[in-house]
């Protein structure tokens, strides 16, 4: 599921990020901010009442807001099926070796 | 004696380093609830227990050492000693928000492999507790490996502390910046930040999610920006209704002193001077204290509750439509108190393109400077009733004015990225802070700090220009009963003569014009200007003509569209001096604020003529 798509305040982790949607230093910002593969994240708010707006999330203990353009190109699951795949914690994924290879990029 | 040592302040975007910063040197570096309110590195002065006083400098926050925006750059260069003519600090104090730890030791991991001395400022205790967050500093210490010191920053909590383990760090010889380890890999950082930060963490409780709760209404579609729109019409009706006794109790005191001066100084040139140049001039720029002072309050409230970013994300979606981040929307509303700030504060913004736009339009949010030209027209030309619901129409047309001006900065911003700053595009990616109630101490700072600012205004530049011009509109005198004008026949009257005719077809006259151009020094001058020129004007008349009020002078002489039109004018006025000299600092050159200047006077020429000829139409 999509980040954008997921129910508001239901606890997911991140998938997958589709780093080429977005510019480098976009990228590099949202991994400053916690969001990489493993990250548990909820979506709080929904804003743009004229489109195109954005979206604001929970990631670790920090809300940030980004366009819904980019909550589009994070992958999630919730809770459930998240532990269902990998084990209960985000430990067990975030030990997986590298991650991404655009994470050291 | 060698030179002092130097140690700076680095961390997360809103960990408190600047307030820890004047906490520690007692100096008032602005605050604020939301990332990227320092954009420039700032320099003070810190005495230690030992006795020997050190330099200490705030830097603007960043998330690593790989700079976005030229805030952050400024960071980098500094902590690797990269800043040109400045040396590397001998020791680091970074400052981390203790309820987000996870998020602020991968930073302080990045740090601390620099290998410099260095201590942690664990800030902002009070709210992690606040949201039941129990952290053991020694067990972060040890995981660190460096000292950690619990600090309150706002409060002025753990202070001594800091500075002793500051003092213990310094005597250490200068350690020179180990090669920053390329292969330091990021995800292992923040695995390792994140491992810390629970080990470190005692005990959490559920807690009242204050935020979270706010948030709900704040950021909804239609709730918040029904919210937003609310807070900035309060806003304005305030300047207006909450004025109305301490505005009387300065003008009153104003007219104390001038019949004061007139009583007990014959008459004469320095009664002229003082009388019709200083306190007709100044003393009606200071009138409008008490007005700036109640917007001052509103942006410092804004800024200090953390609701600046939601804002932003409100804004986001329209910002995106005209090409903008919903990020720029934060440097805009700082503009509403001044330009310069807020073009400076464009540099919190990651894209150049999107960065130039911003300075270009930040000029049409209206500044506090104009706050005095449009109340001093509204007060004179529109009734002081309510229109119903208890709104004054007075507020609500200073509500359309900035409405005018914000709905202008986006026109101007789409052309413009469609024409001179096309390309690029940022995104919106931003931190909302939680909110906080802001302290009555830093809020009653940050007013007398404007109010000193404004008065300092008043006595230099809008001083000096108001007797330049006193001196130019008094001489020469015309010869006794040649039935001349004084203002007309004085230099300022013929200098202003040259530029009537362009000014003619959108409704100015003579005064308009003599007050224009003066303007350009500080806006507050086309008050003073305009107040010098017509009491000059009556001197020679009656005493109920002496006696009169600068806004009865006015709407004696203005025709309503004449008056509408000198509003939409200074909407989109060409700019100040030092908004020109700010913008071509930060755009590094002459271009951009020569196309500034050229486009805005346009739009200045252009929206007064439309509305002048509009309300002529209309009857006004
Ligand atoms: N409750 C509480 N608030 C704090 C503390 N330290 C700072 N603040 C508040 O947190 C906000 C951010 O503080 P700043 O000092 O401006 O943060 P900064 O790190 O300089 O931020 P940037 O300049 O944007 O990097 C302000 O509203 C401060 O009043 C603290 O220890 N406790
Ligand atoms: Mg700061």
């Amino acid at each position: 599921m999509r980040l954008d798509k997921l129910p508001q305040g239901r606890p997911a982790y991140v998938d997958r990020i589709d780093w080429t949607r977005m510019s480098p230093s976009e990228g590099q910002r949202l991994r400053e901010f916690g969001v990489c593969e493993g990250a548990s994240i909820e979506l709080l708010h929904r804003g743009g009442l004229f489109g195109g707006g954005a979206v604001a999330a929970r990631v670790g203990r920090m809300t940030i807001a980004m366009r819904a353009g980019h909550a589009s190109a994070i992958e999630v699951s919730t809770e459930a099926a998240a532990s269902a795949v990998r084990g209960t914690s985000v430990q067990a994924s975030s030990q997986a070796p590298s991650p991404d290879s655009a994470l050291t990029a | 004696m060698s030179i002092s040592s130097l140690v700076a302040l680095v961390g997360n975007p809103n960990a408190g380093k600047s307030a820890l910063f004047n906490a520690l040197t007692g100096a008032r570096q602005k605050l604020g609830n939301y990332p990227g309110v320092t954009v420039e590195r700032k320099m003070g002065r810190l005495p230690l227990d030992d006795g020997q006083v050190i330099d200490i400098v705030d830097l603007p926050g960043t998330y690593s050492l790989a700079p976005n925006s030229p805030d952050e750059e400024v960071t980098r260069n500094v902590i690797l000693g990269r800043q040109p003519g400045e040396r590397l600090p001998d020791a680091l104090v970074i400052v981390v928000d203790a309820a987000n730890l996870d998020n602020h030791l991968r930073f302080a991991l990045e740090l601390i492999a620099l290998g410099l001395p260095t201590v942690v400022a664990l800030n902002m205790v009070d709210l992690a507790t606040r949201d039941g967050l129990e952290l053991d500093a020694v067990r972060l210490a040890a995981d660190l490996g460096v000292p950690v010191v619990p600090t309150v920053a706002v409060r002025k909590r753990g202070l001594d502390h800091l500075r002793a383990e500051v003092s213990r760090l310094l005597p250490s010889a200068a350690v020179p910046i180990r090669a920053r380890p390329q292969e330091q890999d990021f995800a292992a950082l923040q695995r390792e930040a994140q491992r810390i930060a629970r080990r470190a963490i005692v005990s959490e409780s559920p807690s009242r999610r204050l935020t979270g709760a706010i948030d709900k209404v704040a950021l909804h579609p239609v709730l918040g920006l029904a919210l937003l729109l609310g807070l900035l019409f309060v806003m304005f009706q305030a300047v207006f209704s909450w004025s109305e006794v301490p505005l009387a109790l300065v003008e009153g005191a104003l007219a104390a002193v001038e019949d004061g001066v007139a009583a007990a100084l014959p008459d004469s040139v320095l009664r002229d001077f003082l009388v019709q140049g200083i306190i007709a001039g100044v003393g009606a720029v200071i009138v409008f204290l008490p007005q700036i002072l109640i917007l001052f309050f509103f942006i410092l409230m804004l800024e200090g509750t953390g609701y600046m970013t939601r804002a932003a994300f409100l804004m986001d979606g329209i910002m995106a439509r005209v090409g903008l981040s919903g990020r720029a929307f934060i440097p805009l509303l700082s503009s509403f108190a001044c330009a310069v700030p807020g073009i400076m504060a464009t540099r919190t913004i990651a894209d150049p393109k999107d960065r130039l736009t911003t300075i270009l339009i930040a000029p049409l949010m209206t500044c506090s400077a104009r706050l005095p030209v449009y109340t001093l027209i509204i007060g004179a030309f529109i009734p002081a009733r309510t229109v119903g619901w208890g709104i004054g129409l007075q507020g609500l047309v200073l509500f359309l004015l900035y409405v005018a001006g914000i709905v202008g900065a986006f026109v101007a911003a789409l052309a413009l990225r469609r024409s001179v700053t096309k390309g690029g595009g940022g995104g919106f990616l931003m931190e909302l802070p939680k909110y906080q109630m802001p302290f009555v101490r830093d809020i009653a700072l940050g007013l007398w700090q404007r109010a000193v600012i404004f008065l300092k205004r008043a006595g230099s530049i809008i001083f000096v220009t108001t007797v330049i011009l006193w001196v130019l509109l008094s001489y020469p005198k015309p010869p006794e009963g040649s039935g001349y004008s004084p203002i007309k026949y004085s230099a300022a009257g013929r200098i202003a003569g040259l530029i009537e005719p362009v000014l003619e077809p959108i409704g100015f006259n003579d005064e308009i014009a003599i007050a224009l151009i003066p303007a350009i020094a500080a806006r507050e001058v086309a008050v003073a200007a305009l107040a010098t020129a017509y009491s000059i004007e009556d001197a020679g008349g009656d005493e109920a003509k002496v006696e009169q009020s600068l806004s009865d002078r006015l709407s004696g002489r203005w025709s309503l569209p004449t008056a509408l039109a000198f509003l939409a004018w200074f909407v989109f006025a060409p700019q100040c001096i030092s908004t020109i000299a700010v913008t071509r600092r930060e755009t590094n050159g002459w271009k951009w604020p020569t196309f500034m200047i050229v486009y805005l006077t346009v739009t200045a020429y252009i929206a007064a003529g439309a509305t002048f000829w509009t309300a002529t139409a209309l009857g006004l």
